[in-house]
């Protein structure tokens, strides 16, 4: 079971900007193992939603490739769920319609769908909000909904963009206990983007720190607390001094390459 | 409900005045009463024009129908369906073709150039070719109320599709959707603010173009009464049918407004 489930080879990936080409993402080489929460970490610039959006086929790599299970992925897809930081629900649809739609989608029978609604309703503490639209609802609870969307699917895999950015610390803090919980239930391959040091290290088996542009892979390091973990304790907190030192040096690239 | 009534009063106060001066001055003989006559004798105009004109009898009609066979009821009936059928026309065809030129670039680079130089013609200016193509009565106003109606719900529902938050199509096609799905469930309703703005705009034109077509094509409806009023100098009676048009335009309006809310009810703007 340790085989990889995404292999990342040799990704690159640049972008024409006004003439001179932006190198995003460079000599990517990762591989990410079924199960696995791996969080990747950098700044602003350092290329870990582009990449993650090769992953869930939204760009295609200017060079190198991405599997998935052995099979080079091309276009996004349900088996690769994408949770948005900007929620990206369908304002159209109500809570119960947004998480039945990949559902549909797959045309599956009626029965099964309204169990299925039903559950993750239950799992993320929404039963009560089903009917509402989400207009009607707080940031937190969006996100949660979009959870159970993608969830719905089944996908094996879950690739999140800063899902948990726009929220308010103690919000945020919930929702992350919350998807550790569904995470240790359901065994899914988690791909997380954040820039926040403290987050990764409170989620993550691994951490992949990024460096500012062009994005390549500064540290590969596995977090071996075991969970629940507190972020006030002594090993926390050295891993936060150890990586943060690296992490502010990309940062410090990032404020430079803004203001010259 | 003490609130209610206070903005009731607050929205008839103008309206009141303007009558009461408008009256004053009639009383006064400020005013010619065959160029301006007094709101009182429109008001009892209007009440002949809406009242039936045989006493009732029946062996010819039953009561509701003789309640409706006044000729203001009549004639609004008629602009009425007027406006229904060319405003169906319009929107039926503007419809598939706006969210066709907003979805497909090409489409939209084929058939922009020449809709752009059609839509700043207006209707009334097809007056002509429509009594040529359409001859006299209901075919002509028609096609002028559907033109009318058309370029409204057709711009509108393109900048609708095209302004579609592309983060609502990445989620369709991560869920798995395909294009018809991807059409019907998502571009659809998250253009359909756009696109019931546009029906409301529309609805308004095809209530202005049908005014103008009863002036020249047909015989009944209330632009024809108030021209053939004019005929015999009855400004009481085309001021009359003039208030049945703003109130019945206003009618429909609300009733647009009040469709729309009901539809878009997810939607943030209309908090």
């Amino acid at each position: 079971m340790s085989a990889a489930q995404i292999e990342i080879q040799g990704v690159r990936k640049t972008f024409q900007d006004a003439g001179a080409p932006v190198v995003a993402l460079t000599d990517i080489d990762l591989e990410l193992r079924a199960g696995e929460f791996v969080c990747l970490l950098g700044p602003s610039g350092c290329g870990k939603s582009t990449l993650l959006n090769v992953i869930a086929g939204f760009l295609a790599p200017t060079a190198g490739q991405v599997r998935v299970d052995g099979r080079p992925v091309s276009a996004p897809g349900p088996d690769r769920g994408m949770v948005f930081q900007e929620y990206a629900l369908f304002p159209w649809m109500t809570v119960e319609a947004n998480i039945a739609f990949g559902l549909e989608i797959k045309g599956r029978p009626r029965a099964e769908i309204r169990d299925t609604v039903d559950r993750l309703l239950v799992m993320l503490r929404m039963e009560e909000f089903r009917a509402r639209f989400p207009r009607e609802l707080s940031g937190g609870m969006r996100q949660r909904v979009a959870i159970a969307r993608v969830l719905a699917l089944d996908s094996p895999i879950l690739l999140m963009d800063e899902p948990f950015g726009a929220l308010d610390a103690l919000t945020r803090r919930t929702l992350q206990d919350e998807l550790l919980r569904i995470w240790e239930e359901l065994k899914k391959t988690v791909v997380f983007v954040t820039h926040s040091l403290e987050e990764s290290i409170y989620l993550a088996d691994r951490i992949v720190l990024m460096t500012y542009r062009p994005g390549t892979v500064k540290l590969d390091r596995l977090i071996r607390l075991p969970r629940m973990r507190d972020p006030a304790s002594g090993e926390f907190n050295a891993i936060k001094k150890e990586l943060g030192a690296l992490l502010m040096a990309e940062q410090l690239r990032h404020v430079a390459a803004e203001f010259t | 409900m003490a609130r209610t009534g206070v903005r009731l009063l607050r929205g008839v106060l103008v309206p009141l005045a303007a009558l009461v001066i408008w009256q004053v001055l009639s009383a006064r003989h400020v005013f010619n009463a065959q160029v301006l006559p007094s709101p009182l004798a429109v008001f009892s105009r209007w009440l002949a024009y809406l009242k039936p004109p045989d006493p009732f009898d029946p062996a010819l009609m039953s009561r509701a129908r003789w309640c409706l066979s006044g000729e203001l009821i009549q004639d609004a009936c008629g602009s009425l369906y007027r406006v229904l059928v060319g405003f169906l026309l319009g929107t039926g065809l503007a419809l598939p073709l706006g969210l066709a030129m907003g979805y497909s670039r090409l489409c939209h680079a084929l058939l922009d150039p020449l809709l752009q130089i059609l839509r700043p013609i207006p209707p009334i200016a097809y007056i002509p070719l429509a009594i040529l193509w359409f001859g006299l009565g209901n075919p002509p106003a028609f096609f002028l109320i559907s033109l009318g109606a058309f370029f409204p719900v057709l711009v509108n529902t393109i900048a609708g599709v095209q302004n579609v938050d592309a983060i609502y199509l990445r989620v369709a096609r991560n869920l798995g959707a395909g294009r018809a799905t991807t059409f019907l469930r998502v571009i659809l309703p998250a253009a359909a603010p756009y696109i019931l703005a546009g029906a409301r705009i529309g609805m308004g034109t095809a209530f202005i173009v049908v005014i103008v077509s009863e002036m020249i094509a047909v015989n009944n409806g209330l632009g024809y009464r108030i021209l053939e009023a004019r005929e015999y100098m009855w400004s009481d009676k085309i001021i009359a049918g003039m208030l049945t048009i703003g109130l019945l335009g206003l009618g429909i309006d609300t009733l647009m407004a009040a469709l729309s809310r009901r539809m878009l009810r997810w939607h943030r703007g209309l908090e």
